[in-house]
């Protein structure tokens, strides 16, 4: 073989490692996943699902298929309680793994063409969710879930599902609540704009005069007791509990401005201030509407872990085997676990071994060995062959369990957002009414004819609307830069916390890492002779799919553009492989395990081997004719920006420490290359570790990671950002997602944030600068109504000019 | 300036219209996901032009 084009794989279109290359096939494959989605696609003529992609950014993912039978789907009990009817269909919701880009919602929605049966499908995309509607005679509800499952979306039961339908009938009812508020508002403006002109001279008829401010009075009753009557709500079971709330302010400045206008309307007197009470109902409303999608976000990540863990088990009864749902397992039973099963509660491995997939827990991708008498967690993958679990603990006892827990734990927590401008319009608002009150008695006592002019101009151009807008409009113009720039901020009170700087907790694997096994030290022998050395490794290793082959070929493929033929190619798993190519017969493996063999270390190849250690690389020995020729270190290096970024947050004045799920040793060596101090790289660090450090961290904390180990810190910290190719669940759990890797795009987010605050600063200054100077006009009876009125949409337009203009995020590239 | 007696209730009435519309609109789910459709559409396009490429309707299985 000497081909070394790179050949790509047919369905992901990542590249297909040189010895699983088919000669003579068109279509190459990476892995077997891909090739059973992409026959299973074909297979259902939905080809188009290729062609679609290439028009779309889509990121290269290996496909997963599990190729389970999903039997536990099609029991009475299960449809009863999971499934609902739609008349004589019956319709349930899928949690769906590898959904990333577009052409995923078409090959999703293309159900209904594939199997017959299947009514509708709806894919919800931000939340990976699809809603299934089928006619239970013609199909199985199993059938459905292995073509998904074939088609490379493993599906999951959503659970959660009441839950999550009465947080969308609540976002609902929010939402008709704003657009009333809005339509109210805009009406008794519209009015009141008439009314304004009143002031300045024009002379209204009596009647439409009366029309008009009964009209609005009307309005704003209605605008304050339907849209409004939140705030009432929040306010009353402030003064119960005796707990100050931002309601109470809001409260009283509605109900004062209210009754005030009610009032003056009733007996003809005076100004009605219902603009304002109509108007700040409305800007309130969607502020809290901005706050309550952020807490739904940290639900989605909850429903989302919920939905992973698998629903039935295999229940050994003597020589039968059963599926029993989970909540039927009782510590001490026996639980039949085959390959690609998840481990549906903790316990101990009873029979058999296996390898696993213990990245829930660790975040560690590579696979653990696992033998009679060892522990096994819930949550974990079987990878390789059928084991016996004796159930210890179930359901919300086990480890995931817990941290599941707490993660909801920390969502709940109420967020410290636009609280602020809050209580500042509250309170605002109830110091602008009675300054109008003392403005009209004074006037009224010293120059009747003016009292009414000056008390309505100060009404008019104290209108709270450039307030209200300041902050929300700063973080929506920033957000949405942020989200071109490829950061997800889920809310805005994510960049406030970041702005000011605290400890930085990292994630070391993937965050600071490339993540990829990579060849970093090579250490020939003297005597050597390198270019056919490494052109005989890259043959031999052309034969393996492992890590570390991988890792040989990256680092020469460039180097080495035709190599020989290997034969005679053994590999023992977790040791190396041995072979011949042409006369020359070669060991590769673990330097430890060919010692034992009876290889022979020169001084020279001593001394690179504790180099590799003392590096925390993983040494690799050739040995040809039972002598060490050269050792190769391996490990995960740094990413290129990684050092000049930790500078820049350190000058920024961020503490920053590492948390790894590694040795201490890597953590420590990594820790010295960024020249960060020992006692700050913590190694070894389980996901109840990481989450004890988050929240034993005085001041501001942000934690960076990208596993579900890490789901409960990046949740209990002040923020949480999840990094691209992280696992969902911390993606869900996380306040930020950046969808590029790197550690300087996060000094940059920091930076960003910096920015933001500032133009939220100068947002408020601008607007309360401006309510200052016209309250103190109209309070010296300089300003009259009309110039208020001109003056008024003034203010909320320098508000939006500064923050569309403010280059918050657009140094990031 | 009669005329303001019928306009003015008039407005209201059109401002309660357009409420009544987009609270049918939002109980029926319809801003629930706002990601989606908006790249479903681009899918119709696709469709189209894939069916004028080749006639023949998807195999069921």
């Amino acid at each position: 073989m000497t081909s070394a084009s790179p050949v790509f794989c047919a369905h992901c279109g990542l590249p297909v490692p040189a010895g699983l290359v088919v000669d003579g096939d068109d279509l190459q494959f990476c892995c077997q996943g891909c090739r059973a989605v992409y026959e299973a696609i074909h297979g259902a003529g939905l080809a188009g699902f290729y062609q679609l992609r290439e028009d779309d950014d889509f990121d290269a993912e290996s496909a997963r298929t599990t190729g389970r039978g999903f039997e536990e789907l099609d029991d009475p009990e299960f449809l009863e309680s999971q499934t609902r009817a739609r008349g004589a269909l019956r319709e349930m919701d899928f949690y769906l793994e590898g959904v990333h880009c577009a052409a995923c919602v078409w090959l999703v929605e293309k159900l209904p063409t594939v199997l017959s049966g299947v009514v509708e499908s709806r894919l919800d995309m931000g939340r990976s969710v699809v809603r299934v509607t089928w006619q239970p005679e013609q199909v199985a509800c199993s059938v459905i879930a292995k073509m998904l499952d074939r088609l490379g979306y493993p599906p999951h039961p959503y659970r959660g599902g009441e839950e999550t339908e009465r947080r969308k009938a609540e976002d609902r009812r929010l939402l008709i609540r704003i657009a009333a508020a809005g339509a109210l508002a805009g009406n008794v403006m519209a009015i009141a704009f008439a009314l304004y002109g009143e002031s300045g001279g024009l002379r209204i008829e009596e009647g439409y005069r009366q029309m008009f401010r009964w009209a609005s009075l009307m309005l704003a009753v209605l605008a304050v007791l339907w849209p409004g009557a939140t705030f009432f709500r929040g306010a009353i079971s402030a003064i119960r509990t005796r707990t100050p709330h931002m309601d109470l302010p809001i409260a009283l400045g509605l109900t004062a401005g209210l009754t005030g206008g009610a009032f003056n309307t009733l007996t003809e007197s005076g100004h009605v201030y219902f603009e304002s009470v109509t108007a700040l109902v409305f800007f309130l409303l969607i502020g809290r509407f901005l706050q309550q999608r952020q807490q739904r976000a940290a639900w989605d990540a909850l429903a989302l872990l919920y939905s992973i863990t698998p629903g039935a088990a295999r229940l050994l009864e003597g020589d039968k085997v059963r599926e029993v749902p989970l909540s039927t397992l009782q510590p001490g039973m026996h639980l039949e676990i085959r390959a690609g099963d998840s481990i549906p509660a903790d316990g101990v491995l009873v029979e058999g071994q296996s390898d696993f997939d213990l990245s829930l827990l660790t975040g560690e991708s590579r696979p653990v060995a696992r033998k009679s008498g060892d522990t096994l967690h819930a949550g974990t993958v079987n990878l390789r062959a059928r084991v016996v679990l004796q159930v210890e603990t179930t359901g919300e006892e086990t480890r995931v369990g817990r941290l599941m827990k707490l993660v909801e734990q920390y969502a709940r927590r109420p967020a410290p957002v636009v609280q602020m401008a809050d209580r500042l319009a509250g309170w605002f608002t109830l110091i602008v009414v009675s300054l109008a009150a003392v403005a009209w008695l004074y006037w009224n006592a010293h120059q009747p004819e003016q009292a009414l002019g000056n008390a309505v101009a100060l009404l008019i151009v104290a209108c709270p609307c450039a307030l209200g807008l300041a902050t929300p409009l700063a973080l929506v113009a920033s957000i949405g830069r942020a989200a071109r720039s490829g950061i997800l901020v889920k809310g805005g009170d994510v960049l406030e916390r970041l702005s000011k700087p605290g400890t930085l907790l990292l994630d070391k694997t993937g965050t600071l890492t490339q993540g990829v096994v990579s060849l970093i030290q090579w250490s020939p022998g003297e005597t050597t002779v390198e270019p056919q050395l490494k052109a005989d490794i890259l043959a031999l290793e052309s034969h393996s799919s492992h890590l570390y082959a991988r890792a040989f070929r990256r680092a020469w493929q460039d180097e080495c553009d035709a190599f020989p033929t290997a034969r005679a190619v053994k590999e023992s798993m977790g040791r190396g492989l041995e072979g011949r190519v042409e006369n020359r017969a070669y060991q590769i493996g673990a330097p430890e395990y060919l010692r034992q063999k009876g290889a022979t270390f020169s001084a020279e190849m001593e001394q690179a081997l504790s180099q590799c250690l003392q590096r925390a690389l993983t040494p690799i020995a050739i040995v040809q004719k039972k002598q060490v020729v050269a050792i190769a270190g391996l490990g995960d290096p740094l990413k290129a920006d990684a050092k000049q970024a930790v500078l820049r947050l350190q000058q920024m004045g961020w503490h920053l420490r590492i948390l790894s799920g590694d040795h201490p040793q890597i953590a420590k060596a990594i820790g010295a290359e960024l020249s960060l101090p020992e006692q700050d790289c913590l190694g070894r660090m389980t996901p109840e570790d990481k989450l004890l450090v988050v929240e034993q961290t005085p001041g501001p904390t942000v934690m960076v990671g990208d596993g579900v180990n890490d789901a409960a810190a990046l949740a209990a910290a002040g923020v949480g950002i999840a990094v691209h190719g992280g696992a969902e669940a911390s993606l869900a759990a996380a306040d930020i997602f950046l969808n590029r890797p790197g550690l300087q795009r996060i000094a940059d987010l920091a930076e960003g944030a910096q920015r933001v605050m500032n133009v939220i600063r100068r947002n408020l200054a601008v607007s309360l600068l401006y309510n200052i100077i016209g309250v103190t006009l109209a309070l010296m009876g300089v300003l009259t109504p009309v110039w208020a009125a001109v003056l008024m949409p003034v203010s909320s337009l320098t508000v939006v000019s500064l923050s569309w203009r403010a280059r918050t995020f657009d140094s990031i590239k | 300036m009669d005329v303001l007696y019928i306009i003015f209730p008039m407005a209201l009435v059109l401002a309660g219209i357009a409420l009544a519309g987009f609270s049918w609109a939002a109980k029926r789910g319809q801003f629930d996901d706002l990601e989606t459709p908006a790249r479903r559409m681009l899918h119709d396009d696709f469709e189209s032009k894939e069916q004028q490429a080749d006639s023949t309707p998807p195999k069921n299985l």
